[in-house]
């Protein structure tokens, strides 16, 4: 059995907590928050061993492995001190505020030989998955252009201020929603490490975007554009597409359906000449315990194999999010206010 | 319980395969009374139950039901509830605190949480059973025979081992309602074990079961040995396993299932409503 514990029992962490109750493999051995009721009702009904103070529940249940799922602004400072306590992570994301601390942490996580992983559930989608075979395979010939997008209803008004409404916290769709297309980006094409420009634009929020629209180059020189909206009430939740174009064909895809065209019949086994559709119902594996999505319990199970030895540690690790962290600083420093 | 219930994912732009479906959907069923018009034309095929999310708009339905006691006097409502996505947005907005303020009905959290913390499990619960009043309140007058806790609910509450507060949902429904308490979920297998552990005994739970074991969580085998060996009464959704199985493959397989005692199902079109109902009529003869 892996000793897990987790930290921040919030919306994200709740969710990991079930996942991991239900896992075989997995004994929870404590949980922090800073909220007193959130302990309380654990403790009554889960019968989990709860702490306010993290530290406290280190030195107390002394964890083989910790799920950080705090407010973003404080990930920096307990993934350093749970690394130095040597203890395998599993973070949320985005990892860092700032680069250099993203980029630190993942160099010592790599030295330590820690298992490290981030929260960037889309990879573990099949269709994504799907996708980026496709292109590693080079089964679309040339990569000529990308586009990234995602739209949700999060923002739909004016509205009290949380940590998510805070530049400085981690909030703002930027961090909070383009992360995840910009990882997902970064993974299925190749690393983005120029931004021609960027917009940063407020629809409902006073101190935060709402929205950002950016031009993108990947480090071997391919141009994308990314579109991400939060603040779009037509869709019914979080809505992520990937649209990848190469000399030998195209590739559409969102969580659910993919969508290729080959340009020739020389395309892999399963695909034809023209469009071809498949869906997430095709190409995805049973879970041992669904919550909200196989990806949610996917991830997880993928750490704890990892933990075991049974898989490498080379998804979603520290090192990839340092460069979605990034990318996320260039956005920014290229902003031009709308 | 009927044998055949109708859902309500497709009024609700819910399709698990494709988000353009969903948006056609969303377009087709802009109008509520579009919405009841086909719950009317299922109703006229003899399925008289519609089992749906406790969402906005059903307030309305609810409403023009209320308005034809006669048009509607076998029909009945299998309410799910909550409508997750109101309160996950909520919590996101207002916090859990704030959630609990704005959705429980009374004073009643002003005062406890103003209080510190001297909050007792009874009060959990007693938070737990004002918000199953609150989302009941559109169902009034009309025929609740079963009322459905939702799989996110469910199965957060099993992954925490929470079982005494989904035993103790079970017992509100039925001292509150006086009618049968019915659990979704997408972990069968491990709930109905969870509940046999606190002493419900043959619940009612709904779950995928479907022959391409589609969110069938620890693989169809178990799920089948589970209804074979087991006393529940099972009520299987996406019987199509999101569109893998043609129709008439898919409802022979779960029609011939032991402990199965209703199916769900949603479609949009008379063509496809009247299918499915006639295919699970032939496929429950066959087996007589
Ligand atoms: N993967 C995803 O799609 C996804 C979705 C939502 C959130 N997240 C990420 O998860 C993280 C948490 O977000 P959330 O939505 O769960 O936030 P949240 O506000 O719901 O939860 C944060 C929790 O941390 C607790 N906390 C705060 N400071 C603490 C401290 N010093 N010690 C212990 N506990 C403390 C709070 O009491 C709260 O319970 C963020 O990094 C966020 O970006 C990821």
């Amino acid at each position: 059995m892996i000793k897990v514990a987790l930290i921040g029992a919030g919306k994200m962490g709740i969710s990991h907590l079930s996942i991991l109750g239900a896992h075989p493999d997995v004994e929870i051995v404590g949980v922090a928050d800073t909220s007193k009721m959130v302990n309380d009702v654990l403790e009554k009904y889960s019968g989990f061993k709860t702490f306010t103070d993290y530290k406290k529940m280190l030195d107390a249940v002394k964890p083989d492995a910790v799920f950080v799922a705090i407010p973003t602004k404080f990930h920096a400072d307990f993934v350093a001190e749970l690394l130095n306590r040597n203890i395998h992570l599993f973070v949320e994301k985005p990892f860092c505020l700032k680069v250099e601390q993203s980029e630190k942490l993942s160099a010592i996580a790599k030295e330590k030989k820690l298992i490290n992983q981030v929260g960037y559930h889309n990879k573990f989608i099949s269709t994504f998955e799907e996708v980026k075979r496709l292109v590693s395979g080079g089964h679309i010939g040339n990569i000529q252009h990308f586009l990234g997008e995602a739209y949700g209803p999060v923002v739909l008004k004016k509205k009290q201020d949380t940590w998510r409404s805070d530049p400085e916290e981690g909030g703002g769709c930027l961090m909070d929603y383009a992360s995840h297309v910009i990882d997902l980006l970064n993974h299925i094409v190749a690393p983005i490490n120029t931004v021609h420009g960027s917009l940063l634009k407020p629809i409902y929020s006073n101190k935060v975007e709402d929205a950002v629209y950016a031009l993108l180059e990947t480090e071997n020189k391919i141009s994308g554009v990314l579109s991400v909206n939060w603040s779009e009430e037509t869709y019914r939740k979080m809505s992520t597409s990937i649209t990848v174009i190469g000399s030998e064909g195209k590739i559409i895809s969102d969580a659910s359906e993919l969508r290729v065209y080959f340009k020739s019949a020389n395309c892999p086994t399963g695909y034809s000449k023209g469009w071809n559709v498949k869906y997430v119902t095709d190409l995805t594996e049973q879970v041992d315990f669904y919550l909200r999505g196989e990806e949610y319990s996917a991830q997880i199970d993928y750490f704890i194999k990892a933990i075991k030895g049974e898989v490498p540690n080379n998804k979603n690790t520290f090192e990839s999010a340092a460069k979605t962290d990034k990318v996320i600083s260039l956005i920014k420093n290229n902003k031009n206010n709308a | 319980m009927e044998r055949i219930l109708f859902g309500d994912n497709q009024f609700f732009a819910v399709n698990h395969i494709s988000d353009e479906k969903s948006r056609a959907q969303s377009i087709k069923f802009k109008e509520d009374k579009t919405i009841l018009d086909t719950i009317d034309i299922a109703r006229d095929l003899g399925t008289e139950t519609f089992m749906c999310t406790t969402h906005d708009r059903i307030i309305n339905i609810c409403e023009m039901v209320r308005q034809n006691p006669e048009k509607y006097k076998n029909f009945s409502i299998l309410p799910c509830m909550p409508y997750a996505h109101k309160y996950a947005n909520a919590v996101t907005e207002l916090g859990i605190v704030g959630t609990i303020q704005q959705y429980v009905p009374g004073n009643f959290l002003g005062t406890m949480f103003k209080g510190g913390l001297a909050v007792m499990s009874k009060d959990y619960l007693s938070i737990m059973e004002l918000m199953v009043d609150a989302e009941m309140k559109m169902f009034k007058k009309i025929n609740t025979p079963v009322i459905f806790l939702q799989n996110v609910v469910t199965d957060l509450l099993l992954g925490l081992g929470m079982k005494d507060i989904l035993k103790a949902y079970h017992d509100y429904v039925i001292k509150k309602y006086n009618v049968e308490p019915g659990f979704i979920t997408m972990n069968m297998p491990k709930l109905l074990a969870v509940l046999e552990s606190v002493g419900i005994q043959n619940p009612i739970i709904c779950s995928s079961i479907n022959k391409a074991g589609f969110r069938m969580s620890g693989g169809m085998e178990i799920y089948e040995k589970t209804l074979r060996e087991k006393q529940v009464r099972a009520i299987a959704m996406q019987v199509l396993g999101g569109g893998a199985i043609p129709a008439k493959e898919a409802l022979e397989y779960v029609c011939n299932l032991p402990n199965v005692s209703s199916i769900l199902f949603g479609a949009s079109s008379k063509q496809n409503i009247a299918q499915t109902i006639s295919l699970i009529h032939e496929f429950d003869e066959k087996k007589k």
